[in-house]
């Protein structure tokens, strides 16, 4: 079965990106333009894997995360952020709210597949 | 939009962020505390930047980031915000534009300046850090020994997968270390109780396998040392994930077409499925037609699917037209920066306040409205507001307002320029006028006459011509750029309370509702909206006007024009000839035309460029039975009424 994956950012330009690159290796995925479109959408239908901006408008990546991990179907649904920070800070604080991993923007598609086949296995 | 083209897709929403960060900083030049607005600045630079990089948009990135990092230190109460660091950043975002428009090629300088700049202001902007990563070499392979953060599952890293990409790496002998599991009672299922030791022949490098355990490496226990000696200094730090290298595959290579984000509109989903909807039930429509056609003549049938497809062409022209339209508010926005500029520039205090910014214009028109509302704002701020210590000898508040507002009135969108200044000096009007031999020394005028004067060409009341207005760009142009959107002017001023201009203009310049007329053999079309009213010009009335050609309408003059002349048509005149009386503000004119046919759904066509000079028409059309028709120019027929009208004064 075709693993499903939420995309959860405020520009389009990225997350077409990210669509091309994850539909591109025989995901499907959904998009969310902030993180309270991000969390209503997730909580609504199972995802395998949720993508995440943490800079966002209306509610950023991190609180949403944290509001994810509160619901019991999110537990264990890999969350994967991404971040241009290049300080440990960010990483800390959103592997603390919950996230499972990351991804250093920019990035290849090559890479987020990657990452996408890490965390899910397929 | 190519729905599959990120490049393009960047650069649209690369031109909202901009408009975004300069709302930001314009704002944030008031209050410069405002620690929401630093925010939003910075997140508007951020996601510029990150995004920039991802599209290939190196020099952007790169140039952003310095910006970037000046905020983040005003972000982070380094370094407080003040009026030049704004200024420098507004210049930076105008370079940014540039940057994004272009290929960056020849702006390195103009980036390098504006960077110097910015570090004055904050002294001293931080550096890059990329921290080298030091590899290390295996034999044999390696023993790992891992136990998981507790809550690694539950946030979504599973153990397996991590065990199966160790098997990838190579022949892995695994041991599950089941020593921590607690007694039933306290076992928390969500929990990783087990740790794992696994043996991995493999020739991968220590860095692979910690690349296994990035995300979780820095909570976790790990031991990884070589299979051979079990001897290995302590762990090495967490490495950074390498930076990576810019995508040039996506962008960068090829020439980038320097499309101009303005190309594009952005458009909800749902007018599309709308749209999408329509366009269904016309190929319906239109396959029932082609049944018709090879089946016999049932004239009913024929009428229900004509009356369908007529309802569906109106719709879907409906929706179209939704489709173009687009809020004021991205024009609006511009002038706060404007404003802002011209404020310095005069040493004024100015604000501007902007009303009805989500009223919706076609985009074609917002576009042409750009010009004409500098010029007027400019005007406010230049010579309609007075210096501070002016408006505080009349009473009034140090600081100027100009008041942009728009609102829909009808199928017209009215927009206003309000300034609270001094008003328009009526006296120099005059004195001007009369330098000018537009009206006698003396004469008397109707104020609102007197004030329609400033739209004369060459007319400007600035006793000295300024930096900012006086650029060659009169009122008149104004004027003719409104009228060339069939939109109309008008202005009213009260002395020391300020000045209003405003603005008709129609919503859409694609399809008007027009009065169709006939003139000789020929159908003309005037739009509907610059029609006043038809009357029918009696035979006597005609003969009296002979050589004269006003009427009388409501103890006005009015011009009138026969258009059976004008376009020699050769043919006799019909025997009750109809004016139809037309306007724009408040000059009117009327038309002679043989016979009013009715309302006609008008679809413009434009002129070819061999025709644009054609003054008295403004385009063409198609009728319901094939026929062409031109469209008239009100704006010039007016103007062409009011020379006679003129000419007629000056022979008193």
């Amino acid at each position: 079965m075709t693993a499903s994956i939420l995309t959860v950012d405020d520009s389009p330009s990225l997350r077409m990106a990210i669509r091309i690159a994850l539909t591109g290796a025989g995901y499907s995925v959904t998009e969310a333009g902030d993180g309270s479109e991000g969390l209503e959408k997730a909580l609504a239908t199972p995802f395998d894997m949720i993508v995440t901006d943490l800079n966002m408008p209306v509610m950023d990546g991190l609180t949403m995360i944290r509001e994810l991990r509160k619901a019991p179907s999110m537990s264990g649904v890999p969350i994967i952020f991404l971040t241009t920070e290049s300080d440990d800070a960010m990483k800390q604080q959103a592997k603390a709210a919950g996230a499972t991993g990351w991804l250093v923007k920019p990035f290849v598609a090559d890479q987020l597949v990657k990452i996408a086949r890490k965390v899910l296995g397929r | 939009m190519n729905g599959q083209d990120p490049v393009a897709a960047f650069r649209v929403e690369a031109a909202e962020l901009l408009d975004q960060i300069e709302q930001g900083l314009l704002d944030l030049g008031h209050r410069l505390d405002d620690r929401e607005l630093v925010d939003e600045v910075f997140r508007g630079l951020h996601t510029l930047k990150g995004s920039g990089a991802m599209f290939g948009f190196d020099a952007l990135a790169t140039f952003t980031h310095h910006c970037e990092s000046a905020f983040d230190r005003v972000r982070k109460g380094l370094v407080p915000a003040t009026g030049e660091l704004v200024a420098v950043i507004l210049f930076a975002k105008d370079h940014m534009r540039a940057l994004i428009e272009g290929d960056g090629a020849g702006l390195e300088a103009a980036g390098d300046t504006i960077l110097a700049r910015l570090r004055a202001a904050i002294e001293g902007a931080a550096g890059a850090d990329v921290p080298a990563q030091a590899a290390e070499d295996a034999r044999g392979g390696w023993r790992i020994i891992f136990r998981l953060p507790p809550d690694a599952m539950a946030n979504g890293t599973n153990p397996l997968m991590l065990l199966d990409e160790l098997r990838e790496l190579g022949e892995a002998r695994v041991v599950a270390r089941t020593d921590a599991i607690p007694p039933l009672a306290d076992l928390v299922p969500t929990r990783c109780h087990v740790g794992w030791e696994v043996e991995l022949r493999t020739q991968a490098p220590k860095s692979e396998i910690e690349d296994v355990f990035i995300f979780v490496m820095d909570d976790m226990e790990l031991t990884i040392e070589p299979l051979a000696s079990s001897v290995e200094p302590s762990p090495a730090p967490q490495p950074e994930l390498p930076e990576v290298e810019t995508p040039t595959d996506v962008a960068a290579q090829q020439g980038r077409p320097t499309a101009r984000s303005g190309e594009h509109v952005r458009v909800p989903a749902e007018r599309l499925d709308e749209l999408m909807d329509r366009v269904g039930e016309l190929v319906i429509a239109q396959s029932r037609l082609s049944q018709l056609a090879n089946g016999g003549v049932d004239v009913v049938a024929l009428r229900s699917v004509s009356e369908e497809i007529e309802r569906l062409s109106g719709e879907l022209r409906d929706t179209m037209m939704v489709l173009r339209m687009v809020p004021v508010a991205t024009l609006f926005g511009r002038f706060r920066r404007l404003v802002h500029d011209l404020a310095r520039e005069t040493g004024k205090a100015i604000d501007l306040v902007t009303e009805g910014e989500n009223t919706e214009v076609d985009k074609t028109v917002v576009e042409r409205l750009a010009d004409p509302l500098v010029h007027l704002i400019r005007n406010a701020c230049d010579h309609g507001l007075e210096p501070p210590e002016q408006r505080f000898a009349a009473g009034k508040p140090a600081a100027g307002v100009i008041r942009l507002s728009a609102h829909q009135a009808g199928g017209e969108v009215v927009i206003t320029v309000r300034d609270d200044g001094r008003g328009i000096d009526r006296e120099r009007v005059r004195a001007k006028a009369e330098a000018q031999g537009l009206i006698q020394p003396g004469q008397p005028i109707a104020d609102q006459d007197l004030l329609q004067m400033i739209f004369h060409p060459g007319f400007s009341t600035a006793a000295q011509v300024t930096n900012l207005s006086g650029r060659g760009v009169g009122m008149d142009v104004v004027k003719r750029t409104i009228e060339s959107l069939r939109g109309s002017i008008d202005v009213s001023s009260a002395s020391g309370e300020g000045s209003s201009v405003v603005l008709r203009i129609p919503l859409t310049l694609a399809i008007i509702e027009g009065l169709l007329v006939r003139v000789g053999a020929e159908r003309y079309v005037i739009p509907l909206a610059a029609v006043e009213e038809c009357l029918e010009l009696s035979l006597e009335e005609d003969l009296r006007s002979r050589g004269r050609s006003f009427i009388t309408l409501r103890d006005r003059l009015v011009p009138f024009l026969r258009l059976r002349e004008m376009f020699a048509t050769g043919t006799r005149p019909d025997p009750y000839q109809k004016i139809v009386v037309i306007a724009t503000g408040a000059e009117r004119v009327g038309l002679v035309v043989d016979q009013i046919i009715g309302n006609h759904q008008t679809v413009i066509k434009s002129m070819s460029p061999l025709h644009r000079d054609v003054g008295t028409f403004a385009g063409g059309t198609i009728l319901g039975d094939g026929g062409v028709a031109l469209i008239l120019d009100v704006a010039q027929l007016v103007a062409i009424g009011q020379q006679q009208e003129e000419r007629l004064r000056a022979a008193g």
